[in-house]
């Protein structure tokens, strides 16, 4: 084995030398006709296979852009539900806040509350906290119990729409967790509050038929 | 001369006597019969011998700074220039001959002699007047020294001396539990050695058991509960988690068999009764249907509740019998302010209850006692809340602002003398505990 394998490229060489000498020897004929076909044919055959392979490559690169433009699809599709349920969900936490010392729904509450209504009921999986907060005035103990009842009061609202009772938890925080810490009204007012915190279902809402 | 048992009766009669005399503070204790001569209107004056031993100066400090802070003494200190020897030794045993005339001289009713035993410290109270031993007694003082046991011992020896001098018992060996950052944490009466609980959740509303070895607190927020605490064993137990409610306020009931607190839900907030033993359930007191009632604190008899309730719209203090019967507004004057009055606390003698009330938009500490029903406004500076009565039924503990932090300070109701407990911010809802005999 070995053996054959270094004697080949001597015999090759010989070859190649006594077909220069024969060469040389005479003038190359004119191309035969038979020879010309073959080359023909080759052209030819390479030509069909350049075509193929421009064909496969377009065919392969319409598919790459078909499933591109899929994905692209699929993927706005994605976004435009992400920013859907982003909205959806922005509705379901929005915060209410209330007056000094009351429990009471005001109007634009209710207003954030029916806006609510609908996300709640087109996504019955979802269950929310709501957390009833104080501002800083007023016993802080007192304020526990009065934070319960703000979020009692937006529960209410949340069943009596058609929630079911079992989905809303409410709790409180009183004065405790205050989202603006210097004394005064306009601070004071942001932290009379009700806020909504999506416990279960929620990484994807949908949004309700209109 | 007038023999009497209470000072609150000395201090009645010193208006009526004006310069009638001397008077005699006069108690029993372990059947040695005190009575020490002072003016009336005045502190008597005490002063402390230096103490030997390793830790004879902190029994000194600690002992002269109880006195100053019971509002009752006025300590005098001893110098050279009034011509005592301040070697820091006294002879060993007592009695040992005083130069009476002396500390008469420095204005001095009483002297108190302390002496380093194998197991504590042995304490002799002279009178000055009659130039004789007036008490003598033996302290156990815990190991180790200047822990926290062995301070409360001393706090006792501090408390034991004022009652041989005024026969009203001092508040020294006390302490006050408070929040700061929703945690639990207690503080000597004087000050020092704050601790930390740990707290099972967001803390608020620590109160004492009478026995003074339980705290329970409330937590807020979901899973909000009601817990006990045991100082002694550091275990703690809990009840109350329902979901939709949260429990505020706890207050054991002056028997200590009870819990009562309130229950925040859906449906406003009740007070309810929850036995300490057993698998009781707990039981409703209040019916405030829908309204808000929080904040109960017993009667020393245990026979009525004061509580803050909203059920006339605003909150307002109320009293009625312990079992919920009888709720009468108590908090029912009117000072043209949008009213708001909150945080009731029934003082030890039974007598008085103090609260607090808004007024021009701030908080401030009121008493009022049961029998006139006269609010008598004690603060005005910054906000002022969440007033504890003290053992002595005579200071009050709660948080103020006055400092420009929110701290607690201490306020002496007959003298109107004011210091400052702690000295971080954000420190809220004291509750002063009973006096801690047993460590």
């Amino acid at each position: 084995m070995t053996v054959t394998t270094r004697a080949l490229p001597l015999v090759l060489a010989l070859f190649s030398v006594a077909m220069i000498d024969a060469c040389k020897k005479a003038p190359p004929p004119p191309p035969a006709p038979m020879e010309d076909t073959a080359a023909a044919r080759r052209a030819r055959e390479d030509s069909i296979r350049m075509e193929r392979q421009r064909a496969d490559a377009a065919a392969a690169e319409a598919r790459r852009r078909a499933a591109q433009d899929s994905i692209d699809r699929v993927r706005a599709a994605e976004e435009a539900a992400r920013r859907d349920s982003e909205m959806l969900r922005s509705t379901v936490t929005a915060v209410i806040n209330f007056d000094f010392d009351k429990s009471d729904l005001r109007d634009d509450s209710k207003a954030n509350l029916d806006a609510k209504v609908p996300v709640l009921l087109a996504n019955s999986n979802v269950t929310i906290r709501i957390s009833g907060h104080a501002d800083e005035r007023g016993s802080s103990e007192y304020n526990l119990a009065l934070g319960q009842r703000r979020a009692a009061a937006a529960k209410r609202y949340l069943v009596e729409r058609g929630v079911a009772e079992g989905r809303v938890e409410t709790t409180s925080f009183g004065e405790e967790r205050p989202i603006c810490t210097e004394h005064n009204e306009a601070c004071w007012a942001q932290n009379r509050r009700d806020e909504f915190e999506i416990t279960a279902g929620g990484p994807t809402l949908t949004r309700p038929r209109s | 001369m007038h023999r009497l048992r209470s000072s609150h009766f000395v201090l009645a009669l010193l208006v009526v006597a004006g310069s009638a005399g001397p008077v005699v503070a006069q108690d029993t204790t372990k059947g040695v019969r005190i009575g020490l001569r002072y003016d009336p209107g005045t502190r008597p004056g005490v002063a402390v011998l230096p103490v030997s031993g390793t830790y004879g100066d902190s029994v000194r400090a600690i002992l002269e700074r109880d006195f100053d802070l019971s509002d009752r003494l006025a300590v005098v200190t001893l110098t050279a220039a009034d011509g005592f020897l301040l070697t820091g030794e006294t002879p060993k045993g007592a009695p040992v001959p005083l130069n009476y005339a002396l500390f008469a001289k420095v204005g001095a009713a009483a002297v108190v002699q302390v002496t380093p035993t194998p197991r504590g410290m042995h304490v002799t109270l002279h009178d000055v007047e009659r130039a004789q031993v007036a008490s003598v007694e033996e302290f156990s003082l815990p190991q180790p020294e200047l822990g926290r046991d062995w301070r409360l011992a001393v706090h006792g020896i501090a408390d034991a001396v004022v009652e041989w001098i005024t026969g009203q018992r001092g508040f020294a060996q006390s302490r006050i539990a408070f929040i700061r950052g929703n945690v639990v944490r207690i503080v000597d009466s004087d000050g020092e050695l704050e601790q930390t609980l740990p707290v099972l959740g967001a803390a608020m509303s620590p109160s004492w058991h009478p026995s003074g070895g339980l705290i329970a607190y409330s937590t807020f927020g979901p899973e909000s509960r009601i817990v006990i605490y045991d100082l002694r064993t550091g275990r703690a137990r809990d009840f109350g988690a329902q979901r939709n409610t949260t429990n505020l306020t706890p207050v054991f009931t002056p028997d200590g068999k009870s819990i009562a607190y309130s229950l925040s839900s859906e449906n406003g907030a009740d007070l309810y009764l929850m036995p300490l033993d057993g698998d009781a359930f707990p039981r409703r007191v209040t019916v405030g249907r829908g309204s808000e009632n929080v904040q109960p604190s017993y009667s020393p008899d245990g026979n009525r509740v004061a509580f803050m309730s909203d059920r006339t719209g605003h909150p307002e203090v109320y009293i009625m019998d312990a079992d919920g019967t009888n709720p009468d507004i108590f908090t029912a004057f009117d000072f043209g302010d949008q009213n708001y009055r909150a945080s009731p606390d029934w003082s030890p003698d039974g007598r008085q209850v103090t609260f607090q009330s808004r007024i021009d938009g701030r908080f401030q500490i009121f008493t009022m006692t049961l029998r006139d029903r006269q609010p008598k406004q004690l603060t005005s500076e910054g906000e002022n809340e969440d007033p504890s009565w003290a053992p002595d039924g005579r200071h009050l503990v709660f948080s103020s602002t006055r400092s420009g932090t929110r701290q607690l300070w201490i306020l002496d109701t007959e003298s109107g003398r004011l210091r400052q407990l702690t000295q971080v911010g954000g420190s809220r809802l004291p509750a002063w505990s009973p006096r801690l005999i047993k460590p």
